[in-house]
Protein backbone atom coordinates (compact mmCIF):
# COMPACT_ATOMS: atom_id res chain seq x y z
CA UNK A 1 0.00 0.00 0.00
CA UNK A 2 1.45 3.30 -0.71
CA UNK A 3 2.76 5.78 1.98
CA UNK A 4 -0.10 8.41 0.57
CA UNK A 5 -2.89 6.16 0.80
CA UNK A 6 -2.10 5.26 4.39
CA UNK A 7 -1.87 8.23 5.35
CA UNK A 8 -5.09 9.79 3.99
CA UNK A 9 -6.95 6.96 5.01
CA UNK A 10 -5.27 7.81 8.64
CA UNK A 11 -6.66 11.20 8.42
CA UNK A 12 -9.99 10.94 7.42
CA UNK A 13 -10.10 8.01 9.86
CA UNK A 14 -9.27 10.83 13.28
CA UNK A 15 -11.88 13.08 11.03
CA UNK A 16 -14.60 10.22 11.73
CA UNK A 17 -13.69 10.14 15.26
CA UNK A 18 -13.59 13.78 15.40
CA UNK A 19 -17.32 13.80 13.98
CA UNK A 20 -18.21 11.18 16.31
CA UNK A 21 -17.12 13.15 19.21
CA UNK A 22 -18.66 16.19 18.16
CA UNK A 23 -21.91 14.18 17.63
CA UNK A 24 -21.71 12.67 21.10
CA UNK A 25 -21.88 16.11 22.62
CA UNK A 26 -24.98 17.27 21.26
CA UNK A 27 -27.45 16.13 23.42
CA UNK A 28 -30.43 16.89 21.28
CA UNK A 29 -29.66 14.27 19.02
CA UNK A 30 -29.14 11.17 21.96
CA UNK A 31 -32.76 11.86 23.26
CA UNK A 32 -34.23 8.96 20.94
CA UNK A 33 -31.77 6.39 20.67
CA UNK A 34 -30.98 5.04 16.83
CA UNK A 35 -31.80 8.97 15.85
CA UNK A 36 -28.71 10.72 15.30
CA UNK A 37 -27.11 12.82 12.12
CA UNK A 38 -24.57 10.39 11.74
CA UNK A 39 -21.76 13.11 11.32
CA UNK A 40 -19.24 10.46 10.70
CA UNK A 41 -20.72 8.80 7.90
CA UNK A 42 -19.47 12.07 6.09
CA UNK A 43 -15.74 10.83 6.59
CA UNK A 44 -16.90 7.05 5.53
CA UNK A 45 -18.52 8.38 2.23
CA UNK A 46 -15.58 10.63 1.58
CA UNK A 47 -13.59 7.31 1.76
CA UNK A 48 -15.92 5.37 -0.92
CA UNK A 49 -15.60 7.73 -2.80
CA UNK A 50 -11.97 9.08 -3.19
CA UNK A 51 -10.19 5.55 -1.75
CA UNK A 52 -12.50 2.38 -2.37
CA UNK A 53 -14.49 0.29 -0.99
CA UNK A 54 -12.05 -1.32 1.18
CA UNK A 55 -10.57 1.28 2.00
CA UNK A 56 -13.80 2.83 3.47
CA UNK A 57 -14.61 -0.34 5.01
CA UNK A 58 -10.91 -0.16 7.20
CA UNK A 59 -11.75 3.30 8.27
CA UNK A 60 -15.23 2.75 9.17
CA UNK A 61 -14.44 -0.08 11.45
CA UNK A 62 -11.63 0.99 12.92
CA UNK A 63 -13.11 4.50 14.02
CA UNK A 64 -16.51 2.46 15.67
CA UNK A 65 -13.96 0.10 17.57
CA UNK A 66 -12.06 3.32 18.68
CA UNK A 67 -14.84 5.36 19.28
CA UNK A 68 -16.16 2.67 21.26
CA UNK A 69 -13.10 1.81 23.79
CA UNK A 70 -12.52 5.82 23.98
CA UNK A 71 -16.16 7.08 24.76
CA UNK A 72 -18.53 4.18 24.45
CA UNK A 73 -18.87 0.32 26.06
CA UNK A 74 -18.54 -2.79 24.69
CA UNK A 75 -22.12 -3.24 24.35
CA UNK A 76 -22.53 -0.16 22.13
CA UNK A 77 -19.26 -1.51 20.26
CA UNK A 78 -22.04 -4.56 18.74
CA UNK A 79 -24.33 -2.54 17.88
CA UNK A 80 -22.14 0.38 16.18
CA UNK A 81 -20.37 -2.67 14.59
CA UNK A 82 -23.83 -4.31 13.03
CA UNK A 83 -24.73 -0.83 11.49
CA UNK A 84 -21.55 -0.34 10.49
CA UNK A 85 -21.38 -3.88 8.19
CA UNK A 86 -24.64 -3.40 6.89
CA UNK A 87 -24.19 0.24 5.92
CA UNK A 88 -21.17 -0.44 4.58
CA UNK A 89 -22.73 -3.64 2.26
CA UNK A 90 -25.33 -0.91 0.95
CA UNK A 91 -23.82 1.91 0.60
CA UNK A 92 -20.98 0.01 -1.54
CA UNK A 93 -23.96 -1.65 -4.01
CA UNK A 94 -25.11 1.59 -4.59
CA UNK A 95 -21.98 3.50 -5.52
CA UNK A 96 -21.28 0.53 -7.70
CA UNK A 97 -24.28 0.41 -9.49
CA UNK A 98 -23.10 3.94 -10.67
CA UNK A 99 -26.62 4.89 -10.87
CA UNK A 100 -26.94 7.00 -7.71
CA UNK A 101 -24.92 10.08 -6.55
CA UNK A 102 -23.23 10.65 -3.02
CA UNK A 103 -27.13 11.53 -1.22
CA UNK A 104 -28.63 8.55 -2.19
CA UNK A 105 -25.60 6.45 -1.01
CA UNK A 106 -25.08 8.79 2.15
CA UNK A 107 -29.40 8.28 2.46
CA UNK A 108 -28.71 4.45 2.91
CA UNK A 109 -25.36 4.19 4.75
CA UNK A 110 -27.48 6.09 7.60
CA UNK A 111 -30.58 3.92 7.36
CA UNK A 112 -28.92 0.59 7.32
CA UNK A 113 -26.81 1.51 9.85
CA UNK A 114 -29.64 2.17 12.43
CA UNK A 115 -31.50 -0.80 11.30
CA UNK A 116 -28.36 -3.09 11.95
CA UNK A 117 -27.96 -1.77 14.88
CA UNK A 118 -31.64 -2.60 16.22
CA UNK A 119 -31.44 -5.83 14.61
CA UNK A 120 -28.29 -6.50 17.14
CA UNK A 121 -30.33 -4.99 19.79
CA UNK A 122 -33.08 -7.22 18.79
CA UNK A 123 -31.14 -10.03 19.04
CA UNK A 124 -29.14 -9.30 21.82
CA UNK A 125 -31.84 -8.73 24.20
CA UNK A 126 -34.01 -11.28 22.65
CA UNK A 127 -37.20 -8.96 22.02
CA UNK A 128 -38.82 -7.90 19.08
CA UNK A 129 -40.60 -4.38 20.92
CA UNK A 130 -37.96 -2.57 18.54
CA UNK A 131 -40.09 -3.25 14.88
CA UNK A 132 -42.02 -0.43 16.38
CA UNK A 133 -39.10 1.81 16.06
CA UNK A 134 -38.16 1.35 12.29
CA UNK A 135 -40.31 4.29 10.94
CA UNK A 136 -38.79 7.20 13.28
CA UNK A 137 -35.36 5.33 12.16
CA UNK A 138 -36.44 5.63 8.08
CA UNK A 139 -37.54 8.89 8.66
CA UNK A 140 -34.39 10.22 10.96
CA UNK A 141 -32.52 8.78 8.55
CA UNK A 142 -33.42 9.53 5.20
CA UNK A 143 -33.85 13.54 6.29
CA UNK A 144 -30.08 13.54 7.92
CA UNK A 145 -28.66 11.23 5.34
CA UNK A 146 -29.72 14.07 2.63
CA UNK A 147 -27.77 16.32 4.65
CA UNK A 148 -25.08 14.18 5.09
CA UNK A 149 -24.93 13.08 1.43
CA UNK A 150 -24.78 16.76 0.43
CA UNK A 151 -21.72 17.64 2.58
CA UNK A 152 -19.83 14.24 1.19
CA UNK A 153 -20.39 15.45 -2.08
CA UNK A 154 -19.14 18.86 -1.77
CA UNK A 155 -15.85 17.57 -0.18
CA UNK A 156 -15.93 14.53 -2.86
CA UNK A 157 -15.75 17.09 -5.50
CA UNK A 158 -13.40 19.85 -3.79
CA UNK A 159 -10.82 17.64 -2.17
CA UNK A 160 -8.43 15.91 -4.34
CA UNK A 161 -5.65 13.56 -3.18
CA UNK A 162 -2.64 13.62 -5.25
CA UNK A 163 -1.57 10.16 -6.40
CA UNK B 1 -21.22 14.34 -18.18
CA UNK B 2 -23.47 16.89 -17.63
CA UNK B 3 -26.85 15.10 -19.06
CA UNK B 4 -25.83 11.74 -16.99
CA UNK B 5 -24.98 13.62 -13.54
CA UNK B 6 -29.20 15.26 -13.93
CA UNK B 7 -30.17 11.75 -14.14
CA UNK B 8 -28.53 10.77 -11.64
CA UNK B 9 -29.79 13.32 -9.72
CA UNK B 10 -33.18 12.58 -10.81
CA UNK B 11 -33.27 9.21 -9.78
CA UNK B 12 -31.82 10.22 -6.29
CA UNK B 13 -35.20 12.31 -5.69
CA UNK B 14 -37.32 9.35 -6.34
CA UNK B 15 -35.81 7.02 -4.46
CA UNK B 16 -35.31 9.70 -1.67
CA UNK B 17 -39.22 10.04 -1.97
CA UNK B 18 -40.27 6.37 -2.32
CA UNK B 19 -38.33 5.90 1.31
CA UNK B 20 -39.76 9.06 2.80
CA UNK B 21 -43.61 7.92 1.55
CA UNK B 22 -42.72 4.44 3.16
CA UNK B 23 -41.68 5.48 6.21
CA UNK B 24 -44.61 7.82 6.89
CA UNK B 25 -47.04 4.94 5.92
CA UNK B 26 -45.49 2.60 8.53
CA UNK B 27 -45.41 5.26 10.81
CA UNK B 28 -49.08 5.35 10.50
CA UNK B 29 -49.98 1.69 10.31
CA UNK B 30 -48.17 2.08 13.47
CA UNK B 31 -49.84 4.30 15.20
CA UNK B 32 -53.17 3.36 14.04
CA UNK B 33 -52.35 0.03 15.98
CA UNK B 34 -51.18 1.43 19.35
CA UNK B 35 -54.28 2.31 20.62
CA UNK B 36 -53.80 3.64 24.54
CA UNK B 37 -53.59 1.41 26.42
CA UNK B 38 -56.23 2.27 29.26
CA UNK B 39 -58.28 -1.04 30.12
CA UNK B 40 -57.54 -2.64 33.28
CA UNK B 41 -55.34 -5.01 31.71
CA UNK B 42 -52.56 -2.30 31.33
CA UNK B 43 -49.51 -2.71 32.27
CA UNK B 44 -45.67 -1.80 31.41
CA UNK B 45 -43.61 -5.16 31.35
CA UNK B 46 -39.78 -4.86 32.37
CA UNK B 47 -37.69 -7.29 30.77
CA UNK B 48 -33.86 -7.78 31.07
CA UNK B 49 -31.85 -10.12 28.86
CA UNK B 50 -35.30 -10.93 27.05
CA UNK B 51 -36.18 -12.28 30.35
CA UNK B 52 -39.20 -11.00 32.17
CA UNK B 53 -38.67 -9.73 35.63
CA UNK B 54 -41.66 -7.34 36.58
CA UNK B 55 -45.05 -6.68 35.76
CA UNK B 56 -46.57 -2.80 36.76
CA UNK B 57 -50.14 -2.01 36.08
CA UNK B 58 -50.49 1.50 34.70
CA UNK B 59 -53.29 2.47 36.91
CA UNK B 60 -51.54 1.99 40.09
CA UNK B 61 -49.39 5.02 40.82
CA UNK B 62 -45.54 4.64 42.32
CA UNK B 63 -41.97 4.57 41.92
CA UNK B 64 -40.37 1.41 41.63
CA UNK B 65 -36.68 0.53 41.65
CA UNK B 66 -35.60 -2.38 38.65
CA UNK B 67 -32.78 -4.74 38.19
CA UNK B 68 -31.03 -3.78 41.35
CA UNK B 69 -31.67 -0.04 41.46
CA UNK B 70 -29.89 0.43 37.73
CA UNK B 71 -32.90 2.03 36.64
CA UNK B 72 -36.03 3.67 38.32
CA UNK B 73 -39.70 3.47 36.50
CA UNK B 74 -42.38 5.95 37.97
CA UNK B 75 -45.60 5.07 36.97
CA UNK B 76 -48.33 8.05 37.35
CA UNK B 77 -51.89 8.76 35.75
CA UNK B 78 -51.52 5.72 32.96
CA UNK B 79 -48.26 6.74 32.27
CA UNK B 80 -44.87 5.05 32.85
CA UNK B 81 -41.22 6.33 32.53
CA UNK B 82 -37.70 6.34 33.35
CA UNK B 83 -36.78 8.59 36.02
CA UNK B 84 -33.57 7.49 37.14
CA UNK B 85 -30.67 5.65 34.99
CA UNK B 86 -27.34 4.87 36.34
CA UNK B 87 -25.55 4.51 32.58
CA UNK B 88 -23.73 7.23 31.35
CA UNK B 89 -26.14 8.03 28.27
CA UNK B 90 -29.33 8.64 30.10
CA UNK B 91 -31.13 7.79 26.86
CA UNK B 92 -34.10 5.92 28.49
CA UNK B 93 -34.55 9.20 30.59
CA UNK B 94 -35.09 10.66 27.21
CA UNK B 95 -37.25 8.75 26.01
CA UNK B 96 -40.25 10.50 27.77
CA UNK B 97 -43.48 8.50 29.03
CA UNK B 98 -45.12 5.18 27.66
CA UNK B 99 -48.94 4.77 27.53
CA UNK B 100 -49.80 3.09 24.48
CA UNK B 101 -49.72 -0.71 23.53
CA UNK B 102 -46.62 -1.32 21.98
CA UNK B 103 -44.39 2.07 22.75
CA UNK B 104 -41.33 0.97 25.00
CA UNK B 105 -38.53 2.45 26.62
CA UNK B 106 -35.06 1.03 26.34
CA UNK B 107 -31.94 1.40 28.30
CA UNK B 108 -29.47 -0.37 26.21
CA UNK B 109 -26.39 -0.64 28.83
CA UNK B 110 -28.48 -2.28 31.12
CA UNK B 111 -30.27 -4.69 28.48
CA UNK B 112 -33.60 -3.30 30.08
CA UNK B 113 -36.62 -2.66 28.01
CA UNK B 114 -39.94 -1.07 29.42
CA UNK B 115 -42.64 -1.70 27.59
CA UNK B 116 -47.04 -1.48 27.25
CA UNK B 117 -49.10 -4.19 26.99
CA UNK B 118 -52.49 -3.65 26.93
CA UNK B 119 -54.12 -6.73 28.46
CA UNK B 120 -57.43 -7.58 25.71
CA UNK B 121 -56.21 -5.07 23.18
CA UNK B 122 -52.93 -7.50 22.96
CA UNK B 123 -54.50 -10.09 20.63
CA UNK B 124 -55.16 -7.24 18.28
CA UNK B 125 -51.32 -5.57 17.74
CA UNK B 126 -49.93 -9.26 17.71
CA UNK B 127 -52.83 -10.36 14.73
CA UNK B 128 -51.45 -7.28 12.80
CA UNK B 129 -47.56 -7.81 13.44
Amino acid sequence: MKTGKLTVMALTTALAMILSFIESQIPAFVAVPGVKVGLANIAVVFALYKLGWKEAVAVSLVRVVLVSMLFGSLASMFYSLAGAALSLIGMGLLKKSGKFTEIVVSVAGGILHNIGQIAMACLILETDVLRYYLPFLLLSGTVAGVVIGVISAIMVKRIHIAE
Amino acid sequence: MEKTEKKKYTRDLILVGIVLLAALLLFFMVRNNQEKATGTGAEAVVTVDGLEIGRYPLKTNGTFPLNGGSNILVVENGEAWVSEANCPDKVCMGMGKISRNGEFIACLPNRLIVVVEGGEQNALVDGMT
